[in-house]
């Protein structure tokens, strides 16, 4: 069996599972986010009076950090109230950040479990060896009230990294590359491992990048097998023992791709499908009135920091608005306590409340029709950041950062010191 | 089996996303009345003036892409949309949309035999696509557990019955 069979067997109380089969799981840490009140509707509408187990319950109110309009306060009212009255001790509230940044900063996803989040990219907890799945509200609600959700046992896929990536070539370049040789609906269904030489070069930040990207090739879940890298984050975080599921060697993965990383340029997705895949070189010179840093996908302190050193004394172009949204107040203190955000105050970005912000189109930096905007976040879907005439490049941190301080797309590579990589 | 579809087709191509079927700046509503103003506004703000009850939305690979929002499928089901039939759906959309009782149909190849106004029937027990046009497909059988559900109307229906029975 794979790592992830072993463990879903293990929480659906079986001996072994297998491909297509329909199993019942125990659920490790169900989170809710403040976009899915009719998850808690739904749980009172099925009669759920009690929630089964409120410590295996987290609550983020991340999409509106904070309300931006009576509606998304009202609604947050009603959360809190829920929690309280529920006995949910895992209250993230506004201050917080989004919830996959705040579940890696507090070590709350632990591998071999099971994360269920109302969430798309929940993929991201395959970073520490998590099975971690987004679901709507009324799959979460059902897990309110039984403890437990139902699964069909996924295909498996492996996919190869080798090779260490060159200057100025970052995780998210890679998952790029990847997701645009693979297209969109690659591994709908289906749960993908990352394997290869390339993962001893890339950070559990990287990692997460990696990982959380693979819901834009329709991953269930995504897998990367537990090493000292991940073993050296989580000690320092983890409350509990866990179990660390190992791949039997004779397991047989439904595909297997590699793709060798070392010649490897920086890549954009262009408007309008994620899949939609280039080298940079093809956009250079494109206008840019907004450059986006932020997101689950690409607002850590490693991204902010990429984008301090390119801004370090410098100023952004003056017809280009830089936002920068941390992904946690986690990575916000961070970034202050090395002076990034300093840096980039002076060099002229907007912080913005560590939350999703703009990366859904709701709040804090949306695109008018005609504009063009290119950032670090997940998604370039029609609309997804405001007006549906907007348009929308996805890229590195040092692709958003150097377009930043050029007001057009750039090659980042000749903007990050050598030293620095 | 109590399930019968018959409506007129709306057409979509590969890829819709749940940005295109239900715009971000909207998902904080929470009331299914507010929800089912925003139908498909991303893609075509058109279809919810033309939208009748029972009509079907025929699309291509990958639909429901994107969030998580059960918004998407909320929104489709309280507009009327009888069924979606897809060449493949995504993942989150799929279980949400089942969830609610509204019927998913993946049957490869739809997309080049219906066009917009088509009148499309779907008969659950022969999986048998028929395009009034003429043409007729084989739709991907349900899954035991799917099935089960829709005969339910949705999920809710049966996790009430389990938490009675406790």
């Amino acid at each position: 069996m794979h790592a992830i069979e072993k463990l879903l067997a293990k929480r659906a109380d079986k001996v072994s599972v297998k491909t297509g089969e329909i199993i019942n799981c125990e659920v490790d840490m169900a989170g809710i986010n403040d976009l899915y009140l009719q998850a808690l509707r739904s749980f009172y509408e099925m009669g759920g009076v009690k929630v089964h187990d409120p410590s295996r319950v987290i609550m983020f109110l991340d999409h509106y950090a904070p309300a931006s309009t009576i509606l998304q306060a009202q609604n947050q009212k009603e959360f809190r109230a829920f929690c309280w009255d529920q006995g949910i001790d895992l209250l993230m509230d506004i201050d917080q950040g989004v919830c996959h940044q705040v579940l890696a900063d507090k070590g709350l996803a632990y591998p071999g479990e099971i994360v269920v989040i109302t969430d798309s990219h929940t993929t991201t907890h395959g970073a520490f060896g998590a099975f971690g799945t987004g679901v709507g509200a009324t799959d979460l609600a059902i897990i309110l009230a039984t403890g437990k959700l139902w699964f069909s046992v996924p295909e498996i896929i492996k996919i190869n990294f080798e090779g260490k990536p060159p200057h100025g070539v970052y995780a998210k370049d890679i998952i790029l590359y990847a997701i645009g040789e693979l297209k969109a609906d690659f591994a709908v269904y289906k749960a993908v491992e990352f394997s290869g030489s390339t993962l001893q070069y890339l950070s559990i930040s990287e990692r997460m990048a990696l990982c959380n990207m693979t819901t834009e090739m329709g991953a269930k879940t995504s897998y990367i097998q537990p090493d000292n890298i991940t073993m050296a984050f989580l000690n320092e975080k983890v409350t509990r023992p866990y179990e660390i599921y190992e791949t039997d060697p004779d397991f047989v993965y439904a595909d297997e791709i590699s793709f060798d990383v070392t010649t490897l340029t920086p890549q954009i997705s262009a408007p309008s499908s994620v899949d939609n895949v280039y080298d940079v070189t093809k956009f250079i010179g494109t206008p840019i009135d907004q450059a986006y840093l932020g997101s689950c996908t690409g607002g850590r302190c490693d991204d902010i920091g990429i984008a301090a050193r390119i801004l370090k004394d410098k100023q952004v172009s003056s017809r280009t608005r830089f936002v920068i949204v941390p992904a946690s107040k986690g990575v916000l203190l961070e970034a202050m306590e090395k002076g990034y955000v300093q840096t980039l105050l002076k060099a002229g970005a907007t912080f913005v409340t560590p939350g999703c912000a703009a990366c859904l189109g709701t709040h804090q930096g949306m695109l008018a029709s005609g504009e063009t905007c290119i950032t670090t976040t997940n998604r370039n879907f029609p609309g997804r950041m405001g007006d549906t005439k907007a348009q929308i490049y996805l890229g590195s941190p040092a692709a958003v950062a150097a377009a930043a301080l050029e007001g057009k797309i750039v090659d980042p590579t000749s903007y990050i010191a050598k030293e620095n990589v | 089996m109590k399930i019968h579809i018959k409506g007129h087709a709306f057409v979509f191509g590969n890829n819709v996303d749940t940005d295109q079927i239900y715009p971000g700046r909207f998902v904080e509503y929470t009331d299914v009345e507010d929800i089912a103003k925003y139908a498909m506004y991303g893609a075509d703000p058109t279809f919810i003036k033309e939208v009748q009850h029972g009509d079907i939305i025929v699309a291509g690979t990958n639909f429901g892409c994107g969030s998580s929002r059960e918004h998407a499928a909320i929104t489709l089901k309280a507009v009327g949309i009888g069924a979606i039939i897809a060449e493949s759906f995504a993942r989150i959309f799929y279980r949400n949309a089942i969830n609610l009782g509204l019927p998913l149909i993946v049957c490869p190849g739809i997309l080049k035999e219906v066009k917009k106004g088509d009148v499309i029937s779907f008969d659950v027990s022969s999986g048998i696509i028929t395009n009034e046009k003429g043409s007729i497909m084989s739709a991907e059988p349900f899954s035991d557990y799917v099935l089960t559900i829709l005969e339910n109307g949705g999920i809710k229906t049966l996790i009430k019955q389990q938490l009675l029975m406790r």
